[in-house]
């Protein structure tokens, strides 16, 4: 079993990148699981989502209290949220910002940093304002994940793929941040 | 077949569309409001050609259309969840009392007051005096498949009842997970079209249903309906056979998990089975033995099932995720009452837990057992209500 926690915004598409990574996860023939924290989505206010993913089918059915790997879509959560509540000790923290992974400090848990926003609005995915993250901070997620070695790994065709798939529009620009962060997320 | 991820709610959806109603009346209402989304989309869309989707101003009305288009032999089906349910209950009755096979998704959801959108079981629960059959699925895959074979055992000559099919609130029907989606070939093989063919309303044949009862008769209803969720049970039996012989899934009224021979067993419905299942595995790996048994029928009450499945058990922990307030846990009730004329019988505990979508954790299990265990080891059972996981600084 892999779990993976999201924490973003309502409205920032968190739950979709859940549901992104379960669906590149599943073509690669796993078991997945994904849900919101249920009933408290609004736009702007603090929101989860949650990923299983195993071997064998999932039948446990409460939120993830020790995920092997955290994803905030937005770093101002970092001071509102404690996303690093119950990480594996060899879990990962994955941040969309632009400091460098020395600046944060999570009881010494690998953190890893991308530049989600500026490359999605590179991509013109979202605006300014509200930066469509979801999937670009994913292609950065997948890398980690490769160079790491870790249960949670997914291909980065699977994943583009499955970025395609749930984009309800601009799916190329989409696949683009994605590819743009795997290729330039550093570890 | 093809496997896809869907969440619960839409699995039930996929379910309705395969089976091809002819009316489907419904009020949304969360977390069941997918299913009336996904059947009007199917409608629009012409992908149900032959399908009148009805949106009715309430659930009253959603029932009592329903029960209109199912006299007519209209092949009926329709959602919904708590207030939703509550607010049907006079008509679900009436539903039973008229024998029409309407075929309803409940997405199990506490009631108010105070306000709650989350899921336990209080809503169906409720309503386990109204002559439907009740069917409880542990996951989306059951959910669908469960909601294809209630309209086989619904629409049965030898049945004739309505049917509900409950699923989690949120914890399954807001979930994604792969579900395999049967094809349509084979579903129309299953479940071909309904033919009324006893009493239903048709203008070149003139016929009253429903209609008045008074004393002398009014009983003899009431009886011949009891008889009849009753016998439903070998049709069930039947169907559940049959689909596993087409879909390759297998089903029954009851299932047991774990040990045949342990001495403390578990009896719970629905999702929380899932996380307790894995409990159970953890538990095993340590060499303790435990059991559990999962009730997918609750009406009709398998009581020969339950019987033979709780045969060695020595305590047996009900664990409800409703309650009838000033009594109790309705399963544990039931259960203990099934039992009450035995001579061998196990000593029953009830737990009240996850009402209004408090999370069911693994922990939650070890204190279940532990609870059940020191009453065991005693050889009587504490009769005080245990609440799981509750924060008594907050009463």
């Amino acid at each position: 079993m892999y779990e993976v926690r999201f924490h973003g915004r309502g409205g920032q598409g968190a739950v979709t990148a859940a549901e992104i990574l379960a669906v590149a996860a599943f073509s690669e023939g796993k078991y997945t699981q994904s849900f919101p924290v249920f009933g408290v989505e609004r736009r702007g206010a603090p929101v989860a989502a949650f990923l299983r993913m195993d071997d064998k089918a999932i039948r446990a059915r409460y939120q993830i209290y020790e995920p092997d790997a955290v994803i905030v879509l937005d770093p101002s959560l970092i001071s509102v949220v404690d996303v690093s509540a119950g990480v594996k000790s060899d879990g990962v923290i994955i941040i969309n910002t632009t400091k460098h992974p020395s600046d944060f400090n999570f009881d010494s848990k690998k953190v890893v940093t991308v530049d989600a926003t500026g490359i999605a609005l590179k991509n013109k995915l979202g605006s300014a304002t509200n930066p469509i993250v979801n999937s670009t901070i994913l292609g950065a997620y997948a890398k980690v994940m490769e160079i790491m070695g870790k249960k949670g790994k997914t291909g980065i065709n699977a994943l583009l793929d499955a970025v395609r798939y749930k984009s309800p529009a601009k799916k190329e620009e989409n696949v683009a941040a994605t590819k743009e962060a795997y290729e330039t997320a550093k570890v | 077949m093809s496997r896809k991820i869907v969440k619960g709610a839409e699995a039930m959806a996929i379910a309705g569309k395969l089976a091809k109603p002819d009316v489907v009346p419904a009020f949304p209402i969360t977390p069941s409001t997918t299913f009336p989304e996904k059947m009007s989309e199917y409608v629009a869309c012409g992908e149900l050609p032959n399908t009148e989707f009805v949106p009715v101003e309430s659930e009253h009305s959603a029932m009592s259309a329903a029960i209109a288009a199912s006299a007519t032999g209209a092949r009926t089906c329709t959602a919904t969840s708590s207030q939703g349910l509550a607010l049907m209950h006079e008509m679900l009755f009436i539903a039973a009392g008229m024998r029409l096979p309407i075929v309803l998704f409940d997405a199990n959801r506490a009631l108010s007051a105070p306000l709650n959108i989350w899921g336990d079981q209080q809503d169906s629960i409720s309503e386990r005096d109204a002559g439907w059959i009740h069917f409880y699925g542990e996951n989306a895959q059951e959910g669908l498949d469960l909601m294809l074979m209630a309209f086989r055992v619904a629409e049965d000559k030898r049945v004739l009842l309505p049917t509900m099919v409950g699923i989690d609130g949120f914890v399954l029907t807001h979930t994604s997970e792969p579900v395999d989606v049967p094809e349509q070939k084979a579903v129309d093989d299953f479940l071909p079209q309904y033919k009324a063919e006893h009493c239903y309303l048709d203008p070149e044949r003139p016929t009253t249903v429903g209609a008045f009862a008074p004393p002398e008769y009014y009983m003899e209803t009431r009886y011949q309906l009891d008889e009849a969720v009753h016998s439903s049970g070998p049709v069930i039996d039947e169907v559940f056979a049959d689909f596993e012989k087409r879909f390759g899934r297998k089903y029954s009224k009851i299932e047991y998990y774990g040990d045949r021979d342990a001495e403390v067993v578990f009896v719970a419905i629905g999702s929380l089975c899932g996380t307790l299942k894995d409990w159970i595995d953890e538990h095993r790996a340590k060499g303790q033995k435990v059991g559990l048994v999962r009730i997918i029928v609750y009406r009709p009450f398998p009581f020969k099932e339950l019987k033979a499945a709780l045969a060695n058990a020595k305590i047996v922990a009900v664990v409800d995720r409703s309650i009838s307030l000033g009594y109790g846990g309705p399963v544990f009730s039931e259960l203990a009452a099934a039992f009450v004329n035995d001579a061998k019988r196990p000593l029953f505990k009830s737990f009240i837990i996850g009402l209004g979508g408090r999370d069911i954790k693994l922990n939650d299990f070890e204190n279940i057992y532990n609870a059940a265990s020191a009453d065991l080891k005693a050889g009587k059972v504490n009769e005080k209500m245990h609440w799981v996981n509750i924060n008594k600084e907050m009463l």
